[in-house]
């Protein structure tokens, strides 16, 4: 698969990056200043120290001061994976820092950093490979000048502890920083051929740490992108039109609105780059003027496309999508690209239809921005995921170069992947433009609802075909959805097949698993409804999100309907064969790795023993987010229904993960924890409809994310790696809702396969059996 | 005019009366670490002490906290050091941290009611609050810790 460029940032992929290492007296060559514009979250109020004399920058990765403090510029966004501390301690390690040295600032949009992107679980594993070398670059850059400086042979001369050594002597790092003469540059070519240590030699990758962000966040001192503030700014809260794409204003009426205290004005956005069509912005001396008076205001709008839209509307178009044998695109999956022919004879068949409901991303945080314009570049001051996807967008509403707007970073009171679409900045940027002062934005949580990218209502149809011995001939993979890639990020960064069909990748990945199941097809269809209706967004575990659902649910059904147990049948399915036998570096073992983990779950979970009544066992297993950077997983789900009710109560959820390395294992136990119980929280609890042309659901008391009261028992364990470090942030979540499926059909023999699952179907289900 | 106490230190605004608490302590008292989340009470982000009880600070109008004492998340302890907040940190609660301020203030309220609080007594207090990133494991354990180190009420 293709790794996400933008349009405007084609910049050559981080780990190719040339660099220079070399410091002046100063160090100031790339321009310290901009990295003071940035945040330090292990600081109360988040502003970085200044450094101690000159500074010693061996490569945009990170500097080195005289008190000998070395600061770690991090791309990605806090949000909190805790990534900071695990990229600083990948550098670190190689560098032979002193951690209790070591500081990471969040940087702003400096195109000196390349694509700045967070999100696809992918920040460990596209870093682990540039800061290792960055740091064992810099490691090599002050032995050599440590020893010039202590006048004995390089050779000689070890580092750590953030020190050289030579025999009895030793010069900090400070103390070299401070003689400001370092300088060695390497090559793309050099910098690959870097030998990195071994694992046993690892002091930081792997060992348990305290992450740098978490004091700031338990005394109220960090802060996130509604806290910040200018002198002199207005506060503003949009009107929001009635549909999310092509609203017209007709016309405004103030005149109740001007009765608020502290109301100045409205403003109708003039939006050249079409982000946020028939947007009123209401401009307050207050925030609590601004809702009262956007609640007040009168505006006539000509709604656009899906004024009227159902999820109802949108799941039948779906169904009858993916029910068409032509349309959507076909992977590159098997061998010919031939449909597999389930019309044979002497062969068994069976096809079932998974759904799942629209879903909202909820980040605690309300989307918010505070934008000025000083001395001719626009500063927006807010979380946000994807900087490089905006920064055109932003160029294009406010009609200057990308050079002349600047996204300063701040901690995002939640991402899960709302912020990747950094649509919010647009129209903060669009008021502070008309009106010549700083304009905060913020939304309330039903305008965040309102206008968030939700996770697209989905209907899948798979399909799979028997021969008389039961062993499986051919598989198919129908999925059709919103695709958020198409509609927020444009057609260029959609995926390619060889015969140049473009499809959203992140709307299918997960259908093309790691199982043997003979003739293979996999085709993604776009929701063109929904596409037109809303922007779909990337939610925590995007496609597999739905995908693996799908997927889980089905193989158990495959398993009962040839009367295997569903833990052999996968394990039967996982031969690590063929295109599944897996490749360096990333895939090393392939699908045997998948089988160990679900091995080792059905182990841990007590598989196979005896339940009381009405309580179940359900297993699922997953490779992550893409087949190039697998994470292996698998969850067993122990739940209990009550027939009365239909409430299925989860006991206990197991799962085992091998992620390769892994580099902070607290910070990973922390994502397979709240990506566990995402996932448990869209498999029971949460779900919206539209109606309308919009979410039926706009805040907590009808929408209903998992509480603690919820929270089941969970036994997490990680298989010990030496592989490849991949992502941890989404892989837990793809594997709850199937198990719990699974689980419930083991407990009272029916199939649920719609999600979020509720008591009614439970009910219903049980009734009709 | 409305005066009341903010971590113990006297004020006097003239912000209009209806503004929910929350906007007046964030936006013109300046202490930010109370959250804004859902704005109906449901979320817990913005829990503050009011006369030493758990309040929702974003259903609270100014009006109605006339000289009352107020304490934040910045005020529960002079040191940052409040059993709560050593457990939070010892045990890395917090994920993305934007609800935990919330999470803090309305476990400090519980245990003053219940000092060793059950799994059943944490569940019936604490599901108001709502942790977008699911800490829950870490926050009940916590408590637990917290409760612990504190031992029961004299």
């Amino acid at each position: 698969m293709t790794r996400l460029q933008t349009r405007s940032n084609a910049a050559p992929p981080l780990s190719r990056r040339s660099f220079l290492v070399a410091s002046g007296a100063a160090g100031i060559a790339f321009g310290f200043s901009r990295v003071i514009a940035a945040i330090d979250p292990a600081v109360p109020g988040s502003v970085p120290a200044p450094a101690t004399g000159p500074l010693f920058e061996p490569s945009i990765w990170f500097g080195i001061d005289a008190a000998g403090i070395v600061t770690v510029n991090i791309i990605r966004a806090e949000m909190g994976q805790h990534v900071g501390t695990a990229l600083a301690r990948i550098l670190a390690d190689e560098l032979e820092a002193d951690w209790d040295k070591v500081r990471i600032v969040h940087v702003d949009s400096d195109p000196k950093w390349g694509l700045m992107v967070t999100g696809g679980s992918w920040s460990v594993w596209q870093t682990f490979p540039v800061f290792s070398q960055a740091g064992a670059a810099g490691r090599i850059a002050l032995i050599e000048a440590g020893a010039r400086l202590m006048g004995v042979n390089p050779a000689i001369c070890t580092a750590k502890g953030g020190a050289v050594h030579a025999g009895a002597r030793a010069m900090s790092y400070g103390d070299i920083a401070k003689s400001g003469t370092v300088a060695r540059q390497f090559t793309a070519d050099e910098l690959k051929a870097l030998p990195t240590k071994p694992v046993k030699d690892r002091r930081l990758i792997g060992h348990e740490t305290h992450s740098l962000d978490i004091d700031a966040k338990t005394n109220g001192t960090a802060i996130y992108g509604i806290d910040a503030t200018l002198p002199g700014m207005v506060y503003a809260r949009p009107k929001l039109p009635p549909t999310r794409n092509g609203s017209k204003v007709v016309s405004v009426d103030d005149a109740a609105a001007k009765k608020v205290k502290g109301y100045l004005r409205y403003l109708v956005l003039d939006d050249p780059s079409d982000t946020v069509p028939g947007w009123v912005m209401v401009i307050a001396s207050s925030y609590y003027a601004a809702v009262k008076a956007t609640d007040l205001l009168e505006v006539v709008w000509t709604a656009g496309p899906g004024a009227d839209m159902t999820e109802q509307t949108l799941q039948d178009h779906a169904r009858a999508l993916v029910a068409k044998a032509d349309g959507g695109i076909q992977l590159d999956i098997a061998d010919d690209d031939s449909t597999p022919d389930f019309r044979a004879a002497a062969a068994t068949t069976i096809e079932q239809i998974y759904t799942t409901a629209t879903v909202l991303h909820f980040q605690l945080e309300p989307l918010n921005a505070l934008a000025f314009e000083k001395d001719g570049v626009f500063e927006i001051h807010t979380g946000n995921q994807w900087q490089s996807l905006i920064l055109p967008t932003l160029a294009k509403a406010l009609g200057v170069p990308e050079t002349n707007i600047v996204l300063r970073s701040y901690l995002l009171g939640g991402g899960f992947g709302r912020r990747l679409n950094g649509d919010y900045t647009i129209p903060a940027a669009l008021a502070t433009k008309a009106l010549g002062r700083p304009v905060k934005m913020i939304l309330t949580r039903e305008d965040d609802v309102r206008f968030d990218s939700v996770r697209s209502p989905s209907v899948q149809r798979l399909r799979m075909r028997f021969d008389g011995s039961g062993q499986i001939q051919a598989m198919e993979h129908h999925a059709c959805a919103g695709w958020p890639t198409q509609v927020i990020a444009g057609p260029t960064l959609l995926a390619k097949t060889k015969k140049g069909g473009q499809y959203d990748p992140f709307a299918i990945s997960g259908a093309d698993h790691w199982y043997d199941v003979g003739h293979q097809r996999v085709r993604a269809v776009a929701n063109d409804l929904a596409n037109a209706t809303f922007r779909p967004g990337w939610l925590r575990s995007v496609g597999p999100g739905w995908t693996n659902w799908a997927l889980e649910s089905f193989i158990d059904e495959a398993a009962h309907h040839t009367k295997t147990d569903p833990v052999a049948f996968r394990l039967k399915l996982l031969t690590g064969k063929g295109r599944n036998a897996g490749s360096a570096p990333n895939a090393v073992g392939g699908a045997l790795r998948q089988a160990e983990v679900v091995r080792r779950v059905a182990e841990k979970a007590g598989w196979g023993s005896k339940r009381p009544a009405d309580t179940g066992l359900g297993i699922a297993t997953s490779f992550g987010q893409e087949r190039d950077m697998p994470t292996w997983v698998a969850c067993a789900a122990q739940v209990h229904v009550d027939r009365a009710t239909g409430i299925v109560r989860v006991q206990k959820l197991t799962l085992v993960v091998d992620a390769g390395t892994i580099v902070d294992p607290d910070g990973a136990l922390a994502q397979v924890q709240g990506g566990a119980l995402w996932g448990l929280s869209m498999a029971l609890h949460e779900g919206t409809e539209f109606a309308a042309g919009q979410v039926k659901d706009t805040n907590l008391n009808t929408y209903t994310p998992l509480r603690i009261a919820d929270v089941p028992d969970i036994d997490i364990s990680f298989v010990e790696s030496a592989n490849v470090p991949v992502g941890l942030g989404e892989p837990a979540t793809t594997v709850v809702a199937p198990a719990i499926g699974n689980a419930i059909y083991a407990a009272t023999g029916v199939r649920l396969r719609h999600i979020p699952i509720t008591p009614a179907a439970v009910l219903s289900a049980l009734t009709t059996k | 005019m409305t005066s009341f106490t903010i971590n113990g230190r006297a004020v006097t605004t003239d912000v209009e009366d209806d503004t929910p608490l929350l906007w007046v302590i964030r936006d013109a008292i300046g202490l930010t670490g109370t959250k804004f989340g859902c704005g109906i009470g449901m979320c817990g982000a913005c829990t503050v002490h009011v006369g030493g009880r758990a309040t929702r600070s974003c259903i609270t109008p100014l009006a109605a906290i006339e000289g009352a004492a107020v304490t934040t998340i910045e005020g529960l302890d002079p040191a940052s050091n409040h059993p709560l907040q050593q457990a939070w940190r010892e045990l890395q609660v917090p994920q993305c941290g934007y609800c935990q301020s919330g999470q803090i203030m309305q476990a400090a309220a519980m245990l003053r009611d219940f000092p060793t609080p059950s799994d059943e007594e944490i569940d019936a207090v604490m599901t108001g609050s709502l942790c977008r990133c699911m800490t829950y494991v870490r926050i009940r354990a916590a408590i637990k810790q917290a409760a612990a180190k504190m031992g029961p009420k004299a």
